[in-house]
């Protein structure tokens, strides 16, 4: 053993002699060299601040909009009310009671001046110009009452009506000084109260911030995501398999992967400018449809679903296609027995995110249309309709200033919606995420 | 370079003296976790000579390496027991500074892992971080000291400033080697430093190891026993965790006390 | 018929020949005779697609060449004689007649229609007939020829395989088929638009002022349409000032979640910093207007810049960045644990701190990752279309004052195609061409970026 070591001596030798001037071992004691470590760890602790500071710098912003949302958002779900003295006898209506118990009870009111009414008993109880207290969908509250009792029509009664966004604002936070003296006196008076606003979630769109509800929007939104869902995840699904699983590597499928990659980056407001072009202009399908904007969105979705849906595919280890097609299964049962199930989950959740992303959008749904002002909710696939997102938009520019309060609650409401689905999506990731 | 080391080796029992001992280890322990991955283990590294650790894989032979210059440190679940001193200071103590500790015990590790920058740079990172350089002539020196004591800057003097990943699997352990140098440590571990190179870079490595030995205590890890045998001085055989035994690589080699290390060392096992 | 109700009637006798087939088939499994080649299923389904394929491609054929043929055979009609020549007046009153058989209009407003009317429904339920007749034989004739073919060593599973192997082909053209979409509709529009207005004004103009354009009786007022303002307050909005927020706090997010916080601390802070990108951008839009706007400019007044707008550059810029950190940080999370870890050792090793290794190793390593990934981000910033709808203004200035107000591409898109528009002015066809140059610009940095990234991946695989 020992032969066959090179003398070492002789290999240090050369390079060591000349070397052996220069060399003097680093003294890591001296004083430099110490604050210069000093300094090290000082810069290090520097860095390891900075770091932390771009963490809770992005988690103080996502908490101070969140907070400045809900804040505002809750009180849109609340609405002031006033309680109105109605002298019906004495009062100009002329209706019959009996005629509110039959089935032309809509009929007989439809022609009932309840508006003056109201309008008249606002201003006996709370003096000349108590009309501009009250909402004005006031008589909607009147009409309700006399539907649901009529026999209040024979007799003095006090009703609940909503108020106007003045005396709802200074019954919230603050407003103008006359609303705030009219409400002061209305709260002495015992005439007033906040409670929770139902119409909010069942009415659609109105131009009184009082009257205004997200229900119409978010009936529009559904709509349009049963559209995307319907399109976007067949279609993405069956290209994430043929692309993993059978497509040949030629020119065709290297342009089909460059398009969806490149799809999946294109902003979203270029798929709105495609919409209109082709699906408004070319085909004529109804504008503000929201079969329009689902078949916008999906086209947007479909790529994302794709990328997601190979990853899922990808991730199914070869040996379970090597078993399948051992046992002489062809190619498609063995991606249609065992792989596609095996990638579901995975399939699912990227579907769920890309949904969650295109129930969130509005720039491809302004350029086909959905920014229309619509009072009641779409009946169908082809009616004019809008969604969440949109609404938030259009009330946002709003000069009102009801519709602040109005403009966070549904901004709450499309986060609640964007939680749910993105818990859902790591719940099921969680739940069958399979190690292989 | 004295010769009692050689006289050692051949088996000659009168030159046992004037051995520097450069590091100990007493008592260690080391846990994964709940894992335990070293048990007990004490030894001895000496300034002159190369200390070999062998041992089947999983023994916690490179495990224990790395507590030697505290690399294990960087594993979050990792935690060490015992002592280990460089110079007869403890180097888990709070006063001992591990940035300097690593300036002072370098290491090299399996796979080659030159920077994605120029040679020169790669070979400048110690001495830059470190401030052991004051001028770019200083600089200069250093790097072509430590490119010439690793037996590379015949091969790359003309183009230090390609980028270091370009260079070939030995060379780049090699620069590995001369960035570890260049800090001027005072140990060098070498975690199987040649397991990813073919023959001919094993035997340069190897050739470096016998010219750097002495000016620097050396240990190495690896699993090519007949590496062990002609590259290092003393053996430590590891298994299970365990130190089972350790002498002069000779001693182990020809005449192991353990059965376990006869077995491991005739191929029974490994 | 209505097309909807043909539709379920075809899928329906599907239904049938598949149960059909499948008995059949089910019998060839006799004792003693060689295996059938295929499952009856699969010679149910074989004869259920020859059944229900034919008829539907037809059908869609035929629904879209219905209309014509009822509208000539309704202007043969006597009642046709009347009728204006071809042109303007007699496409509405067709389409009012259309709309009056359908029941989509109530009254005719040209008496006219209502003379067309009893030609036009006879046509109608005519040609319905014939095509209603027409598809359903195809569906038996299909599914009976199919059905004589079914043998016990008839390979049925081939077929339909093909067939699932066709429609899987189709799906993933689809994505071709759009982006041929999205180029044939903002080329041929930009066409139309740079016959009005040469490129060269729209690309080095510097006066952007569409509003004029509409009103085409002033004489020499056509618009100008000079786009350089538009292109400037896009890049400064979303490549300047959102990137300067965006692309430390990402960086730095990333770093320190993936190097220095505890396993524990990054399972719950990446979440949070993903909410950030999951916020809808309407939100941020109004977050950025209602909020961040309105204090930068009294922040602004407070220290005395003159001439600051409540819808400046630097509050939709700001807000942008936000929404950019998560990508960003993603991104170079990525790039970050795409190097080795024996990098990181090896700079440990020498004695380096942790901040010396990431300063000085990793992030140079991960730096084609990290370019890469800002390249991406860049391109979501310029495209992203609520914020400076919302937060910047109309204003199409060339300025550099960040508390100024600037437009971005996005919002003049948005602005020239809602409201009121006639489809062939030049405002409304400038979106289009503004929309090819932001489709351009996105593609060239994502086919770049990704280049970039993918090519640093290899070099660590």
């Amino acid at each position: 053993m020992n032969s066959r070591i090179p003398n070492p001596v002789a290999q240090l030798d050369m390079p060591g002699a000349a070397e052996s001037a220069v060399r003097r071992p680093t003294d890591w004691k001296s004083g430099a060299m110490q604050s210069r470590v000093r300094r090290r760890y000082a810069a290090e602790r520097r860095f390891r601040f900075l770091g932390l500071t771009a963490v809770l710098l992005s988690v103080a912003f996502l908490t101070f909009l969140l907070v400045t949302m809900i804040g505002n958002g809750i009180r849109g779900f609340t609405r002031t009310e006033i309680r109105l003295p109605i002298d019906f006898p004495a009062s100009t209506l002329i209706l019959d009671p009996a005629a509110l118990r039959g089935p032309e009870a809509d009929r007989a009111l439809a022609g009932a001046d309840l508006e003056g009414v109201a309008a008249a008993a606002a201003d006996t109880a709370f003096g000349q110009g108590g009309n501009r207290l009250l909402s004005d969908g006031a008589w909607i509250a009147v009409r309700q009452a006399i539907k649901a009792d009529p026999s209040i029509l024979g007799r003095k009664a006090d009703i609940w009506v909503p108020a106007s966004t003045g005396i709802d604002l200074a019954a919230k936070s603050e407003a103008a000084a006359a609303d705030e003296a009219a409400h002061a006196r209305l709260e002495q008076a015992g005439a007033v109260r906040t409670g929770l606003n139902l119409g909010f979630l069942t009415a659609a769109d109105s131009t009184d911030p009082t009257l205004v509800g997200i229900w119409g929007a978010l009936k529009g939104s559904l709509l349009t995501m049963v559209v995307t869902l319907l399109l976007a995840f067949p279609i993405g699904v069956l290209s994430a398999l043929y692309l993993e699983e059978y497509a040949p590597r030629n020119r065709w499928t290297d342009l089909i992967e460059v398009s969806i990659n490149n799809l999946a980056a294109v902003p979203s407001i270029i798929f709105g400018l495609l919409g209109l072009a082709v699906f408004l202009n070319f085909m004529h399908l109804p504008r503000s449809a929201p079969v329009v904007g689902g078949l916008t969105l999906a086209l947007m979705t479909m790529p994302v679903i794709v990328i997601a849906g190979r990853n899922a595919i990808k991730s199914v280890p070869p040996s379970i296609r090597d078993a399948a097609l051992g046992i002489g299964a062809s190619r498609v049962q063995v991606v249609f027995h065992h792989v596609l199930p095996l990638a579901l989950p995975g399939i699912l959740t990227g579907t769920i995110i890309g949904m969650a992303r295109a129930l969130g959008e509005t720039a491809p749904l302004l350029m086909i249309g959905m920014r229309a002002f619509i009072s009641s909710p779409p009946s169908g696939l082809t009616e004019p309709a809008t969604v969440l997102p949109v609404q938030i938009f259009l009330w946002s520019d709003e000069v009102n200033r009801g519709f602040v309060e109005k403009t966070s609650a549904a901004i709450v409401v499309l986060l609640l919606f964007l939680l749910a689905m993105n818990g859902l999506a790591i719940y099921l990731r969680n739940k069958f995420e399979t190690r292989w | 370079m004295n010769d009692d080391s050689f006289g050692r080796i051949t088996g000659d029992p009168n030159a046992a003296p004037r051995l520097t001992t450069k590091m100990t280890a007493r008592g260690v322990n080391v846990f994964y976790g709940e894992k335990q991955a070293i048990k007990d283990v004490s030894i001895d590294v000496t300034q002159e000579h190369v200390t070999a650790f062998i041992g089947p894989s999983g023994c916690g032979k490179s495990t224990f390496l790395r507590t030697l210059n505290r690399m294990n440190d960087t594993v979050a679940s990792a935690r060490v027991e015992g002592e280990i001193t460089l110079d007869g200071e403890n180097i888990y103590s709070s006063s001992m500074d591990v940035v300097q500790l690593r300036a002072r015990v370098g290491m090299v590790f399996q796979k080659p892992n030159p920077f994605p920058k120029s040679i020169y740079e790669n070979v400048a990172y110690g001495p830059r971080i470190h401030g052991l350089a004051s001028s770019k002539a200083t600089m200069d020196q250093v790097v072509e000291k430590s490119l010439r004591r690793a037996g590379l800057w015949d091969e790359v003097k003309d183009r230090l400033h390609d980028s270091g990943t370009a260079l070939s699997g030995g060379q780049q352990q090699r620069l590995c080697i001369a960035r570890a140098i260049a800090v001027d440590p005072e140990v060098i571990l070498m975690d199987e430093p040649c397991s990813a190179l073919d023959p001919i870079a094993t035997a340069k490595i190897e050739e470096l190891i016998h010219e750097l030995r002495g000016r620097y205590a050396i240990v190495i890890v690896t699993h090519n026993m007949q590496q062990a045998a002609r590259v290092s001085q003393r053996t430590a055989f590891f298994h299970l965790g365990t130190l089972v035994e350790y002498g002069d690589t000779s001693e182990i080699f020809t005449n192991p006390r353990e059965t376990r290390t006869k077995d491991y060392i005739t191929g029974r096992y490994g | 018929m209505t097309p909807l109700a043909l539709l379920f009637l075809v899928l329906g006798l599907g239904l049938v020949a598949w149960f059909t087939a499948r008995a059949k088939a089910g019998g060839f499994a006799t004792p003693g005779a060689p295996r059938p080649h295929s499952r009856p299923n699969y010679h149910g389904w074989y004869v259920t697609l020859w059944a229900v394929i034919p008829a539907l491609i037809f059908l869609a054929v035929w629904s879209g060449v219905q209309p014509g043929l009822v509208i000539d055979a309704t202007l043969k009609s006597p009642a046709a004689a009347q009728l204006p020549p071809p042109g303007m007046e007699r496409a509405a009153i067709l389409s009012e007649v259309r709309g009056l058989a359908e029941g989509t209009i109530e009254a005719a407003f040209n008496p006219l229609s209502d003379t067309l009317l009893p030609a036009y429904k006879q046509a109608r339920l005519h040609y319905g007939l014939i095509g209603a007749v027409l598809t359903v034989i195809l569906a038996f004739a299909g599914g009976a020829y199919a059905f004589t073919r079914l043998k016990p060593d008839f390979r049925a599973r081939n077929r339909v395989e093909r067939v699932v192997m066709a429609v899987l082909l189709i799906a993933s053209l689809i994505a071709i088929l759009t982006t041929i979409g999205i180029v044939a509709s903002l080329l041929f529009e930009s066409l139309r638009f740079f016959a009005k207005v040469s490129p060269i004004e729209f690309l080095t103009g510097t006066v952007w002022s569409p509003q004029t354009a509409i009103r085409a009786d002033q004489v020499g007022s056509s618009g100008a349409f000079g786009a350089v303002p538009l292109f400037w307050g896009t890049i400064f909005i979303g490549a300047i000032i959102a990137m300067i927020v965006a692309i430390p706090l990402g960086l730095m997010s990333a770093i320190y979640l993936t190097q220095y916080a505890k396993p524990s601390t990054r399972k719950w802070m990446k979440p949070i910093l993903e909410i950030l990108a999951g916020v809808p951008t309407v939100v941020y839009g109004y977050f950025a207007a209602l909020t961040v706007a309105p204090a930068l400019r009294s922040f602004a007044a407070s220290i005395g810049i003159a001439g600051a707008s409540s819808e400046s550059a630097l509050a939709a810029g700001l807000v942008m960045g936000v929404m950019i950190i998560p990508f960003v940080s993603s991104m170079a999370d990525d790039s970050i644990a795409a190097v080795p870890q024996s990098m990181r050792d090896g700079s440990l090793a020498m004695g380096a701190t942790m901040s010396e290794t990431i300063k000085k190793v990793l992030v140079p390593a991960a730096l084609p990752g990290v370019v890469g990934g800002v390249l991406l981000a860049v391109s979501r910033a310029i495209g992203e279309t609520m914020i400076v709808v919302m937060a910047a203004g109309l204003a199409a200035n060339l300025t550099a004052n960040p508390f100024a107000s600037v437009t971005t591409v996005t919002t003049q898109i948005v602005q020239l195609l809602t409201g009121d528009q006639e489809f062939d002015s030049a405002k409304t066809l400038a979106a289009f061409a503004l929309g090819l140059v932001l489709f351009l610009v996105t593609l060239l940095l994502n086919i770049v970026a990704l280049r970039v990234v993918k090519k640093y991946r290899e070099a660590y695989e």
